[in-house]
């Protein structure tokens, strides 16, 4: 039987050292850009399952995709999935993306909340709160922080109280079950505190989000400081995605 | 007359025309159930009520597990009748849940049920009562206190709340109360009616069984409307729960070693999922397979670049992974706390009708791999693995053995891969008035997704078990003459799904 220096030995170098400039591994669907292609813009709405192709102009919203990929499958002229897993924004319409836009998704300093970067530029401890979610996005939180990926590196982590914590991330669209916990823990979270949507279940309720069964009125009556987009989020859009919200580039 | 003839008799992924499932008077329905019920190798796969017109329609899927069959049989009412039925659970305890459910979506009242409480607090209920005002169980004693514990628990993971009555450190009663993840899926796959959406929605059931319920709904949708895929698709299915399952049953055991503690099992389990995901990525483009298993087509081939990737990757996982477990499995520190820990006995297992691992680690041989068998499973004559100690220790050690039959099965699977045709969408047309069913063995256990059309052959009702609906029972009654404290590593080995409960 080996010893535990062998064992560690034999696990070699697993951690990633630059999660801003790693890549990943084969195909992956991240930021989508649309060609100017003309197609038939009808049969292409119509094949998205949530609705996130719009016509006027053509544009796919990440906070409703499921990065199913169907839709470029069966029109790749007209849009392709880059590997760009940087994918948040500040603001809801900007995760909307149009015909020919190209450039990477930068966040705007000037979107961002005064005592953000003031407060928790170099510590931020989270609450999940998981209100629905199918744990697909929870299986990659807690991945964001195994050894590979490391999050706590950066001073951002994921703690067992409300009390202890600086904000909640919300996993899943909400369920009317849930509706009042959610809240409940959000109270408990002492001021100054942020609010993060993980995956597009949070964001706009992705398949469900016609379901009689949900209750997002927390979404309208507070401040969302975070989107990340996914189905589910992936441990390096969401380690990214909180890097840009809180620290100064 | 006996009940092997009062039934009609498919199996696995076969449909039905409506009409030709036997219709009962309720108290024979009730003894033609009770009687199959009672025969070796006999459990129920489902048994729900939908309306149909204006009656209230109850379906009961009962599977011969010896000859791969599944028994139909059915009983009908008036929607509106006001009346009280005999409940079967006083007789076969293991369908108390069903009978619960049909109690708080439709209002039907069961004489002699010990625990008719709501389930999920299903948006469309009949049962009108809050989730708040769930009625505990308690016991009124000076010496005892309650541990209430959730929705919100202290992990990333799903909300239920556990409420517990112990005496000191020891744990006399847990009662699970769930319904907090309802999202209405079932009602959901009947208001969608694109294939891409029912796929997207079975993706959803569990995010972390996305593979086994997208393919009991794909392997359901092609039978139902006289598909029939071919060898790559089958192929693509087996290969991709097989995978499910590794990586699956790696991260469980990364997270056993958490809840005892031991910081270098963590580690090495939890990075060694990550290939088995990431090449999930490379495949399909998603780390839990979503977007990889659709009905009719697949729009990832298997290459034999992928083939030989997997191979070396399993080679290099498989090196690591059995070097950690011997130690794991010789650490006493580990021993003792997996050991006489959590126990299911044999007997507590079959009468609370649990499946999959639960099952198998009580030694109850439930695997429908083996015992219905569907996609390639039938070619590699699969066996399932059985132990004998029902508790933490069989539950870790099943999961180590599994993992290595996967592998081998995998192994076996890419000596011969099939050749991939282009994606091309088929137009499903479903037939009317139709009974569909599909059963597939998640990593958890028996999965069974059930369809019915109207007379526009239109989905009217579709009826989504998950394997924690039997095995959450299971978890109750495990940590009872436990200290509290063993509470996470009980509750960890069974690792149960919230959202594919609660629907």
């Amino acid at each position: 039987m080996s010893n535990n220096l062998q064992i560690l030995w034999h696990q070699g170098k697993q951690f990633i050292p630059n999660l801003t400039t790693s890549q990943v591994p084969g195909i992956f669907r991240g930021r989508p850009v649309i060609s100017s292609t003309e197609v038939d813009l009808n049969a292409l709405a119509a094949l998205c399952p949530t609705n996130a192709i719009g016509t006027k102009p053509v544009s796919v919203d990440m906070g409703k995709c499921t990065f199913c990929g169907e839709c470029a499958i069966q029109f790749p002229d007209k849009i392709s999935f880059t590997k760009d897993y940087k994918l948040s924004a500040t603001a809801r319409e900007n995760l909307i993306i149009k015909e020919s836009d190209e450039n990477p998704l930068l966040i705007n300093p000037d979107e961002i909340r005064k005592e953000i970067h003031r407060v928790f530029g170099k510590s931020l401890k989270l609450r999940q709160v998981s209100a629905g979610g199918d744990n697909s996005c929870e299986m990659e939180l807690n991945a964001s922080n195994n050894v590979q990926f490391d999050m706590s590196r950066f001073g951002i982590e994921f703690v067992a109280s409300p009390r202890h914590a600086d904000g909640i991330v919300i996993t899943g669209p909400i369920s009317k079950n849930m509706a009042r916990p959610l809240e409940v823990c959000y109270n408990a979270v002492p001021d100054p505190k942020v609010i993060i949507l993980a995956g597009t279940d949070a964001i706009s309720g992705g398949i469900f989000a016609d379901s009689p069964a949900l209750d997002r009125s927390f979404l309208s009556n507070h401040h969302i400081d975070l989107y990340i987009p996914g189905n589910p989020v992936h441990p390096l859009t969401f380690i990214n995605g909180i890097l840009d919200l809180t620290r100064r580039s | 007359m006996t009940s092997s003839e009062t039934t009609y008799k498919i199996r696995n992924n076969q449909s039905v025309q409506l009409d030709l499932i036997p219709k009962y008077e309720y108290a024979k329905f009730r003894l033609l159930m009770i009687e199959l019920l009672g025969k070796s190798g006999h459990h129920c796969l489902n048994y729900f009520a939908f309306k149909n017109a204006n009656a209230l329609q109850f379906i009961a899927c009962i599977a011969d597990d010896n000859n791969a069959l599944i028994h139909l049989l059915s009983h009908e009412m008036d929607l509106d009748a006001k009346c009280t039925l005999e409940a079967i659970t006083s007789e076969i305890p293991s369908l108390h849940l069903f009978e619960r459910e049909i109690h708080e979506n439709f209002g039907i009242e069961f004489n002699n049920h010990p625990w008719l409480k709501p389930v999920r607090f299903a948006n469309n209920r009949k049962n009108k009562t809050a989730i708040n005002d769930y009625p505990f169980y308690s016991i009124k004693s000076e010496e005892l206190h309650e541990v209430g514990v959730g929705p919100i628990h202290a992990g990333i993971i799903e909300p239920g709340h556990f409420r517990f009555i112990c005496n000191g450190e020891n744990v006399l009663h847990l009662e699970i109360q769930l319904g907090w993840q309802h999202r209405g899926i079932e009602e959901l796959f009947v208001q969608k009616k694109k294939i891409l959406e029912r796929t997207t929605l079975a993706e959803n059931i569990a995010g972390d069984t996305c593979i086994s319920h997208t393919t009991a709904f794909v392997n359901l949708w092609e039978s139902l409307c006289n598909y029939t895929p071919d060898e790559s698709l089958e192929f693509a299915r087996t290969i991709a729960s097989e995978l499910e399952r590794i990586a699956i049953h790696t991260g469980d055991l990364s997270a056993i070693c958490t809840d005892i503690a031991y910081q270098m099992g963590n580690s090495v389990y939890g990075r060694l999922r990550t290939p088995i995901v990431n090449f999930f990525q490379e495949w399909g483009g998603n780390r839990l397979a979503k977007g990889l298993i659709r009905a009719g087509k697949i729009n990832y081939p298997f290459t034999q670049i992928l083939a030989k990737r997997l191979l070396n990757l399993l080679t290099e996982y498989e090196a690591d992974f059995n070097e950690i477990s011997a130690k794991l499995f010789n650490l006493p520190s580990a021993l003792n706390r997996m050991e006489g820990i959590g126990v299911i006995s044999n007997k507590q297992a079959i009468t609370m009708g649990t499946v999959g691992m639960v099952a198998r680690t009580s030694g109850l041989n439930r695997d429908i791999r083996s015992s219905h068998p569907y996609n390639l499973y039938q070619k590699l004559d699969h066996q399932p693995i059985l132990k004998h100690s029902g508790d933490v220790y069989a539950r870790a050690e099943l999961r180590i053995d599994e993992i290595a039959q996967s592998i081998s099965y995998i192994r076996k699977l890419l000596n011969n891969i099939p050749k991939f045709k282009k994606p091309e969408n088929y137009q499903f047309v479903s037939p009317a008035n139709t009974f569909a069913i599909s059963l597939t063995e998640g990593w958890r256990g028996e999965i069974c997704h059930c369809a019915i059309t109207d007379d526009k052959g239109e989905l009217q009702a579709y009826k989504i078990k998950d394997p924690s609906h039997h095995n959450w029972m299971a978890l109750a009654q495990a940590v009872r003459k436990n200290e509290i404290s063993d509470f996470p590593i009980c509750n960890k080995s069974f690792n149960l799904s919230y959202c594919g409960h609660d629907l």
